[in-house]
C-alpha cells in the first residue's frame, strides 16, 4: 500500500518533469500514466500491491472532483445570466459525444467482435 | 455558550481539518443515496456532494478559497489517481490492442465533436466569448481542461466547474442514450463515457465493470492528449481566436 503510493507519486514526479524538460502541451500526471504503462509493460505483470491501491484509488474516483465542483459558487453569477447556452451546450454536446464515439466505434469493429465480452 | 459555540466556530473554520471532513461528509452522503438506490446513475454522488457543501458555504458565508484550503488534500490526489489509471488500462491491453484502429477512429470523431459542438450550440445561444473558451475543452479532465482554457484565453476556475458538470451530465446520460443506440459491448460504452465525461464518467463506468472502466480510463488519458493538441489549433478557424 504505502510502497504502491509513493510508486504512483514518483511517476507523478517523473512525468510532471519530462513535460517541464520537454515543454510539452500535455499535463505532467498524464505523462506519468504513460511512463507507468510503459513500466508495465517492460516488467510484464503488475505487481499485486499496485492492483489494489489503483482499484482503491479509482474506487472513489469522483470524490476528487467535488472540491473543484464546489468551485461553482464563483460562478453563479456568469452561469445565472447565461444558463441556456450553458446548459443547452452542456447537455448537447455531452449526448451528442457519447452518442458519436459509440456509433463510429461500433461501426469499425468486426461484427464478431461486438458481443464477446459481455 | 452562544460565545463559546462561536470561537469553536473560528477556530474550525480556520483550520483545514473542517472542509476536508464535511467534503468527505458530502461525499459519503451522496454515495449513500446513490448506492441505496442501486447506483442510479441520476443520484450523481458529486452532483449530490457539490450541492450540499455550496449551500452550507453560502448559509455559513465561507469563501471558496476558505474551503479549497482543506478540500485542495483531496483535490490533490487527482494527480496520483490519473497514474493509477495506467494499472486497469494494462490489465486490459490485450482487449485494447484488438480494437486499436476503432478506437483511434473513434477518439477523432468524439474529441473534434465535443469541441465542436460545445463551442456551436454556446454560440447560437449567444454564450459570451470568454464563456465559450471556457466551454471547449469541457469533455477533458480537470487538469487538463484547465491548462487549455489557460493558454486559449478562456477562465480556468469556470472551465473546472464546465468540466464537473460535463461529468455529471454524461455520468447521468450515457446509460440511456447508449441503450436507446443498442451498444452493448461494454468496451465501447467504457470508451464512449470516457471521451465524453473524462474522469466522473470513468468512475461511474468503474462501477459498472472493470472492463468499461478500463476503457473509459484509456479514452479519458487519450482525449486529454488529442484535445490539448487539437483546441489551440481550432480555436482560430472556430472564430474565437
Amino acid at each position: 500500500m504505502l510502497g504502491s503510493i509513493t510508486l504512483l507519486l514518483l511517476f507523478q514526479l517523473a512525468g510532471e518533469a519530462l513535460v517541464q524538460l520537454l515543454d510539452l502541451p500535455i499535463p505532467g500526471p498524464v505523462m506519468g500514466m504513460l511512463l507507468l504503462l510503459l513500466a508495465l509493460f517492460v516488467r510484464g505483470s503488475t505487481p499485486q500491491p499496485l492492483n489494489a491501491t489503483a482499484d482503491g484509488l479509482l474506487q472513489h474516483l469522483s470524490l476528487l472532483f467535488v472540491p473543484a465542483g464546489v468551485g461553482i459558487m464563483l460562478h453563479l453569477a456568469r452561469v445565472a445570466d447565461e444558463w441556456l447556452a450553458i446548459g443547452a451546450a452542456l447537455v448537447g454536446s455531452t449526448a451528442l459525444t457519447i452518442a458519436v464515439t459509440a456509433l463510429v466505434m461500433r461501426g469499425l469493429s468486426r461484427p464478431g467482435a461486438k458481443e464477446r465480452r459481455r | 455558550m452562544t460565545d463559546k459555540l462561536s470561537h469553536i466556530w473560528v477556530y474550525l473554520s480556520a483550520s483545514p481539518l473542517l472542509w476536508l471532513a464535511m467534503t468527505l461528509l458530502a461525499y459519503q452522503a451522496g454515495f449513500w443515496l446513490y448506492r441505496r438506490h442501486g447506483l442510479h446513475p441520476q443520484l450523481n454522488p458529486v452532483a449530490i456532494a457539490v450541492v450540499l457543501l455550496v449551500a452550507v458555504l453560502k448559509l455559513s458565508g465561507t469563501p471558496y478559497q476558505s474551503y479549497f484550503d482543506g478540500a485542495q488534500f483531496v483535490h490533490f490526489l487527482l494527480g496520483p489517481a490519473t497514474v493509477a489509471l495506467a494499472v486497469p488500462l494494462y490489465n486490459h491491453i490485450g482487449h485494447v490492442r484488438r480494437m486499436l484502429l476503432p478506437l483511434l477512429a473513434a477518439l477523432l470523431a468524439g474529441s473534434a465533436t465535443a469541441i465542436v459542438s460545445a463551442v456551436g450550440i454556446g454560440w447560437a445561444l449567444g454564450a459570451s466569448p470568454a464563456t465559450l473558451l471556457s466551454l471547449a475543452p469541457k469533455s477533458v479532465t480537470t487538469p487538463i481542461a484547465m491548462g487549455i482554457a489557460e493558454k486559449t484565453g478562456g477562465l480556468p476556475s469556470l472551465t473546472a466547474v464546465l468540466v464537473i458538470c460535463t461529468g455529471i451530465l454524461g455520468a447521468i446520460m450515457a446509460k440511456p442514450i447508449l441503450d436507446l443506440l443498442k451498444i452493448r459491448d461494454e468496451a465501447v460504452r467504457g470508451f464512449a463515457v470516457g471521451v465524453a465525461a473524462h474522469g466522473i464518467g470513468t468512475a461511474r463506468a468503474f462501477q459498472v465493470s472493470q472492463l468499461a472502466g478500463a476503457f473509459s480510463g484509456l479514452a479519458m488519458g487519450l482525449n486529454g492528449l488529442v484535445t490539448a493538441v487539437l483546441l489551440p489549433l481550432l480555436v482560430r478557424p472556430l472564430g474565437l481566436g
